[in-house]
């Protein structure tokens, strides 16, 4: 592992980790749809660096779909239900964007700090990237809980997706096949959340997930 | 002997240097901003005159006033003065450098913000109370900011010391990091709030609700309100300085260089600024003054970043 090679991908990765903390400060939904977009970019140019630095063939493939699909497919897709919707006022959070950067960072110095200690046998850019994966994947989690509009609460479940396919990057092995079944998975997951988000609006005129909250049923 | 006296002309001259070339950086980003904004703009000497034209009129002070406002602006001007002095603006390892540490340069700054707010309660007056909230209010996130900065520059660079750090950044030991891109524009945003630039506050403006900086010297005249514009002015260098020789060190003269090297430094120094305040003006045009209550979450942001760039430090520190 040379120091350059480190380097890029360490900046691919914290670029992505960034591209997230930008997700979750962004309170309009077509700027939310774009940095969403800018994420996929980042992504499929972090798994192309690692295709490079690997050697290994079938990654170029995993980039290629990340491109067309996160960066293209989705973010068209979403900006087209937002304009069916006509919602395209502000995304309110339920916490301030203080508190939710805290919280931000409180998970990215977590999950560093575990996967430093768990992954200790791995080799650094394995360990690194499942360290940034990591905190990607946690603060997908953390932007679907702080969301109530549920289209920003589908770019958090994505970009969590995105937090799976570094991991998947850094670890060596990972066979394509997977790779491409996971890609469609989440193709299916937008068009079943695309109907989902027609029928709930359809239902209750709006897509605030606070107006789900009065029909689950009895509380204790 | 010989090498002192040199080393003690060069640092009197950085002095004058930063003191003499803060108006003009102010006139150009005015100039500039007019120019964008297809107005001719005042001159360039503009801010030059303005303020030998204060220092010549005379100086009225509020009824209610105490000792305090009228030593504030002296202060001020000192304290910022030798914060931007230690700077190295186009050579390290002048006479004083061993000084320019960057955590003095904060309380520094710190202690010129911390009586210019006093200043702004001492005259009672419900504006000066206003602005002084306010600065308070931004103050208490921008200068987390700022240390979280220094911090990450500090592990990087091994130093805290500004001349050790920008000799460092200019060597070839640096790499490629993110870190110190997240620093650089931690460092704009912390800079843009602190000299109460566009986004944050409107330098060209005396309307109420937006102000910020201009609301807490509403009460000086005169001589005061001269030292303290110049004051300003200097502030907005240091920033402008800080964030040139930290991240775009070419060109300057590191410790022990010659008489030569050290000039075309403060001449590569005098276009670095330039092109500054142009990249300023642009910015400035090309974006709106936002909320006051959005204010927080600009600097939040930066404060993130800092914290954000610390972290990936501290992640690739551990794996190497």
């Amino acid at each position: 592992m040379t120091g350059l090679s480190f380097d890029v991908s360490h900046l691919l990765a914290g670029a992505l980790v960034l591209v997230s903390f930008m997700l979750l400060y962004q309170t309009r939904l077509f700027a939310l749809l774009n940095v969403f977009a800018l994420q996929a970019v980042v992504l499929s140019l972090s798994v192309a660096w690692q295709a490079y630095v690997q050697d290994a063939v079938h990654l170029y493939i995993t980039a290629a779909i990340a491109f067309a699909f996160k960066a293209i497919i989705i973010p068209v897709a979403l900006h087209r239900i937002i304009a069916r919707l006509g919602i395209h006022r502000d995304v309110e959070n339920v916490v301030g964007i203080g508190p939710t950067m805290l919280a931000g960072l409180a998970l990215v110095a977590l999950s560093v700090v575990v996967m430093l200690r768990v992954a200790s046998e791995a080799d650094a850019l394995a360990r690194e990237d499942l360290a940034f994966a990591l905190s990607v994947v946690l603060l997908g989690m953390l932007m679907m809980v702080v969301r109530r509009n549920a289209v920003s609460m589908v770019v958090g479940f994505m970009s969590l997706e995105n937090g799976l396919i570094l991991a998947a990057a850094g670890a060596k092995g990972m066979p394509l096949v997977v790779e491409i079944a996971v890609a469609f998975s989440v193709l299916v997951a937008l068009i079943v959340i695309g109907v989902f988000l027609f029928r709930i609006s359809e239902r209750f005129d709006t897509v605030d997930a606070r107006a789900l909250d009065q029909f689950q049923g009895e509380r204790l | 002997m010989i090498d002192l006296a040199v080393n003690l002309v060069f640092q009197l001259l950085q002095m004058l240097l930063v003191v003499g070339l803060a108006p003009l950086l102010t006139g150009l980003v005015r100039k500039a901003k007019a120019r964008l904004l297809r107005r001719k703009g005042p001159p360039l000497l503009q801010p030059y005159r303005d303020l030998a034209r204060l220092a010549r009129k005379e100086a009225v002070v509020a009824e209610g006033a105490s000792w305090l406002f009228r030593v504030v602006p002296y202060v001020v001007l000192a304290a910022t003065w030798v914060a931007a002095a230690l700077i190295p603006t186009f050579a390290t390892g002048l006479l004083f450098s061993w000084s320019a540490d960057l955590i003095a340069i904060i309380a520094l700054l710190g202690a010129a913000r911390f009586f210019l707010a006093l200043a702004g309660l001492d005259v009672g007056t419900s504006f000066g109370g206003l602005g002084a909230s306010r600065e308070a209010m931004f103050a208490t996130l921008a200068e987390p900011a700022m240390i979280v900065i220094v911090f990450s520059l500090a592990l990087i660079a091994g130093s805290t010391q500004l001349s050790t750090v920008a000799a460092f950044m200019a060597s070839s030991a640096v790499g490629l990091r993110v870190t110190l891109g997240m620093a650089l524009i931690a460092l704009i945003i912390v800079a843009v709030a602190e000299n109460g630039r566009i986004p944050v506050d409107n330098p060209a403006t005396h309307l109420e609700l937006t102000m910020v900086h201009e609301a807490m010297i509403l009460e000086y005249s005169g001589r005061h309100l001269a030292v303290i514009e110049l004051a300003s002015m200097l502030k907005l260098l240091l920033y402008v300085s800080l964030i040139v020789c930290v991240f775009a060190p070419w060109g300057l003269a590191i410790a022990d260089a010659g008489v030569v090297d050290r000039l075309i430094g403060a001449g590569v120094y005098v276009v670095k600024l330039g092109v500054a305040g142009l990249m300023l003006a642009t910015f400035e045009t090309s974006i709106a003054k936002m909320r006051v209550f959005r204010v927080p979450d600009f600097l939040g942001a930066a404060l993130m970043l800092g914290f954000l760039g610390a972290l990936l430090l501290f992640v690739s520190r551990t794996l190497k």
